[in-house]
């Protein structure tokens, strides 16, 4: 099939940017998405013009580092599904695709569709982890029964891959999905109890610092995670935060 | 260079890794703070490896060529993590364990290595526990275990299907921790360009930050490499595409020596190669093989109205479907394996039995097994005469509850859905059991210069198990490299910090300097990718599967050509000082073209076939491979020698004290 692809282009943070339009060509339904982006950087090589910068690595769902909005959804239009997993027979031949970075102040791009996501990075060590040392001398692994379903549900909170999708989707920028996750995760863990205040005030405090948005309970990232991370992460993590702020001292 | 020596501690396999904590030196808390150590790449081994040494008190910095710590390749693991638990009372024992990974590996590793292994495997199920790892539980509350290929044990903790996540995740959380503490700095989106020796020890490394193009000289008492595997010099693979060799390979240059790179493990079971665009492989779990059959057309006009879309796998009447792997190994089946899997597929395709537009892809079939579950359910609901229809629908639902995420993955990426049709597979390249050679201590043969996890050779000999490669990461990181490296640095506690303004760091940077230029001015006509797919090839075709003396020999030859053209006629566009990730792409792939061709020649200087490294020349009348353990139970260690496959050769003889010798047979 053949395409008009329409890209935000950006030589570096303090440039302006634009978006550049592109036709392709050749396009097989089997191709990823980022397949076809690759069609499109050596058609550029060629031409002797910069290919377009994009982030990516494993292209089987799993890193999170792929990350862009394709006619205005983050990763495109099929639910649960990172841009790399997405693929070309979702398009259409004579279709126009726009493509752009995530849009967020704590998201700075870095060049074209790269965008610099080490806010992430600092929320979790303001509190994401659980304080024990790697002595291999810790207590016996089922010395400490854990419930099947707050396991389960611990689960499906970790299985966030820190893509921003749901920054990007937030008409707030909003990062409290990614965030709540983690909380919630840790929370749900009898070895996350002892830190529970803590982690809850201080990861909530780094993502205000990092200019995050509010959230205002639209649920858009929810829809556009690619892993499906349930809203009610948000609220258990609101209910940790409520906590820990009445019975601090 | 001196000769090969292991440091095996004396003594008992059993008591063998206490003793050596016993003896080796330590240094004190207060003389750590004193000592700085570099740590390359941040998957299981590089996380968990900055994070012990930073809680230990080093001065630890991590580095890393993605955009955060979290996203290096092991999180792509799915299967699981074995560890010698013995929870499900079902025989389990470190011996056992350490039996298991010897056996598998054909008998082509370390025995001190892979029993230390074994030792330490329970200790990382409490530790990943004690991080709020959330592995899969059973009611009771307590840990499940699952079974994996060729053991006959339950000792697989896991996490449905992304289990490396979750355990990468937990070993990202430990390190984000004392990047808080300021313990470790981390470095993102940087590259290390080339290992720094003074007075033959490493001393440091030369880094690229990729968004700026600059270049950094940073020093430290000791230099930790866990880069991983090297995968990508087949192009395509199950790795992540920036997954590479240069780390590894830029020690070896400096003479670290590159022990049996023929080593690969092409894992059976994976989505096959779909055209020319296809820039990566996916895996579809050994577990699948549980309950699919593997077959292929005993018909070449079947086959062709496959690939001609006039027929479906569902067409093909029994009698007509060769399930090669249930004719050809009777006693295991489906269950061989990977390698074993992975030849038989190759033979059948060679022979003209494929079943996709390349030829290569044979089908994975879960029909009978959705009849089977089918039926069982109808007894479970006490259904008289169900319909087949019933039937059927009864049993897609128990093999969603099994494998949902695989078949919707599978889904995703075919568009053809294996609920109704088969899965059409294929092997691909998926793990490098070979690696930098270390010691007992994990430090190569350059002082001060430690290879964890993959990027190692020691554990996995010529095959991996499957859920061992998890194992082998945390293990490296958590509990072998922050004790051991002590001995080393022990003796660096006066020399204060190291100077990156003296004359080797300067000559180094100005090498990298020299390359980067030569690369980025070069003013070709191809890509960098036109060259890698290339390499890719040749590897695939003539150092892939099967291997014979001729097709190594033109291998090489091949290889020598493409490094040349490249040189000559790479085009990288942009400029080497800004964000340029063409120019990243094309320093792995001249690193490839040079690894490729040591690669070939080891597998050429090896005749003999073992594990995943089969030579045609070299196997039983019924197509089985044929080890030589007269001549060839040793460890290649190649020294670096200007041309790759003039690389001088290093023998490490293998010893085997508590394990018997034996030929594996699965018939």
């Amino acid at each position: 099939m053949k395409l008009t692809l329409k890209i935000w282009r950006q030589s570096g943070p303090e440039d302006k940017g634009a978006m550049k339009t592109y036709p392709v060509e050749g396009i097989d339904g089997d191709m990823s998405f980022l397949e076809m982006m690759d069609v499109l950087n050596e058609q550029l090589i060629e031409q002797g013009e910069e290919p377009v910068a994009f982030d990516h690595d494993c292209r089987e769902g799993i890193c999170g580092m792929c990350s862009m909005y394709i006619n205005g959804q983050a990763h495109g239009p099929k639910r649960g599904v990172t841009t790399c997993q997405l693929h070309m027979r979702s398009f259409k031949d004579g279709d126009t695709i726009y493509i752009e970075p995530w849009r967020s102040k704590a998201f700075p791009v870095v060049k074209d569709l790269v965008v610099d996501r080490s806010s992430f990075d600092r929320i979790i060590q303001s509190g994401g982890f659980v304080s024990v040392n790697t002595s291999g001398n810790t207590i016996d692994a089922n010395a400490t029964p854990i419930e099947k379903e707050n396991a389960d549900k611990a689960f499906d909170a970790a299985t966030c891959i820190g893509c921003g999708a749901c920054v990007a989707s937030c008409k707030n920028a909003s990062a409290m999905l990614f965030v709540s996750a983690k909380v919630s995760q840790l929370s749900l863990l009898p070895q996350g109890d002892p830190e529970r205040k803590s982690r809850a005030l201080n990861m909530v405090n780094q993502m205000d610092e990092e200019g995050f948005g509010n959230c205002t309970n639209t649920g858009a990232c929810s829809v556009e995670c690619p892993k499906e991370i349930s809203l009610e992460n948000i609220a258990r993590m609101n209910r940790e935060f409520l906590k820990a702020s009445v019975s601090k001292e | 260079m001196a000769k090969l020596k292991s440091v095996t501690p004396k003594g008992a396999l059993k008591d063998q890794w206490t003793n050596h904590k016993n003896d080796i030196n330590l240094v004190n808390p207060a003389n750590k703070r004193l000592i700085d150590v570099i740590v390359i790449g941040t998957g299981l081994a590089g996380s968990s490896a900055a994070a012990s040494l930073a809680e230990m008190g080093y001065n630890v910095k991590a580095f890393c060529f993605q955009d955060t710590p979290r996203r290096a390749h092991s999180i792509a693991a799915q299967g699981g993590i074995n560890a010698a638990k013995n929870y499900q009372n079902d025989g389990d024992s470190t011996f056992r364990l350490f039996y298991d990974t010897i056996k598998g590996g054909d008998y082509r590793s370390r025995e001190s290595n892979t029993y230390r292994l074994a030792e330490v495997s329970a200790n990382i199920i409490d530790q990943c526990v004690a991080q709020g790892v959330p592995f899969a539980r059973d009611y009771g509350g307590l840990l499940d275990n699952r079974s994996f290929g060729g053991v006959l044990v339950s000792r697989t903790f896991y996490a449905k299907g992304q289990t490396g996540q979750q355990l990468l995740l937990g070993a990202y959380s430990a390190l984000s921790r004392q990047v808080a503490k300021g313990k470790v700095t981390m470095y993102t989106r940087h590259e290390m360009m080339d290992v720094v020796m003074v007075d033959g020890k490493a001393r440091g490394i030369i880094a690229r930050n990729l968004i700026t193009g600059e270049l950094e000289r940073h020093g430290a008492h000791a230099v930790v490499l866990c880069s991983g595997g090297y995968g990508n010099v087949f192009f395509l693979s199950t790795n992540a595409m920036g997954s590479n060799v240069s780390a590894a390979w830029k020690a070896h240059k400096k003479g670290a020596y590159f022990a049996n790179p023929c080593y690969t493990q092409i894992h059976p079971t994976c989505i096959p190669v779909s055209g020319d665009h296809q820039s990566k492989l996916t895996l579809m779990s050994e577990s699948l093989r549980n309950d699919g059959r593997i077959w292929v057309p005993k018909k070449k006009e079947d086959c062709k109205a496959i690939i001609e879309k006039s027929k479906r796998a569902e067409d093909i009447p029994e009698e007509d479907r060769d399930y090669y792997l249930e004719r050809r190994y009777p006693s295991f089946g489906n269950l061989v394996p990977r390698d074993v899997a992975s030849r038989a597929a190759k033979e059948r395709c060679d022979a003209g039995f494929g079943v996709n537009k390349t030829g290569n892809a044979v089908f994975l079939d879960f029909a009978s097994a959705i009849v089977r579950y089918g039926k069982l359910e109808a007894n479970i609901k006490n259904v008289k005469n169900p319909t087949d229809k019933q039937i059927k629908e009864w049993g897609r639902a128990v093999v969603k509850s099994k494998y949902g995420n695989l078949f919707d993955m599978y889904k995703q990426i075919t568009d053809d859905d294996p609920y109704f049709t088969a899965m059409k597979i294929y092997p691909a390249v998926h793990y490098t059991m070979g690696g930098l050679w270390v010691d007992y201590n994990l430090m190569t043969n350059v002082p001060g210069l430690y290879a964890c996890g993959e990027a190692n050779f020691s554990d996995h000999g010529a095959n991996r198990l499957g859920a061992s490669a998890l194992m082998q990461g945390l293990a490296d990181g958590y509990f072998v490299l922050p004790y051991t490296i002590g001995d080393y640095l022990s003796k660096d506690i006066r020399t204060g910090a190291i100077d990156t303004e003296q004359k080797a760091f300067e000559e180094a940077e100005q090498n990298v300097q020299t390359r980067i230029d030569k690369l980025i001015n070069n003013n070709g006509t191809k890509s960098v990718d036109h060259f890698h797919k290339r390499l890719g090839k040749v590897m695939w075709d003539k150092v892939g599967m099967a291997r014979n003396e001729k097709g190594l020999k033109d291998a090489i030859k091949e290889i020598t050509e493409i490094r040349e053209d490249f040189w000559k006629n790479v085009k990288v566009p942009g400029s080497a000082n800004a964000f340029n990730p063409e120019l990243d792409k094309a320093g792995r792939v001249a690193d490839f073209l040079e690894l490729g061709e040591l690669f070939a020649q080891d597998a050429l200087d090896r005749k003999e076939s073992c594990g995943g490294h089969f030579r045609e020349e070299y196997q039983t009348k019924e197509g089985e491979a044929l080890r030589d353990d007269k001549k060839y139970a040793y460890v290649a260690a190649w020294e670096y020698n200007e041309v790759p496959s003039k690389a001088k050769l290093h023998k490490e003889e293998l010893t085997f004290k508590e394990v018997e010798l034996k030929t594996r047979s699965y018939k």
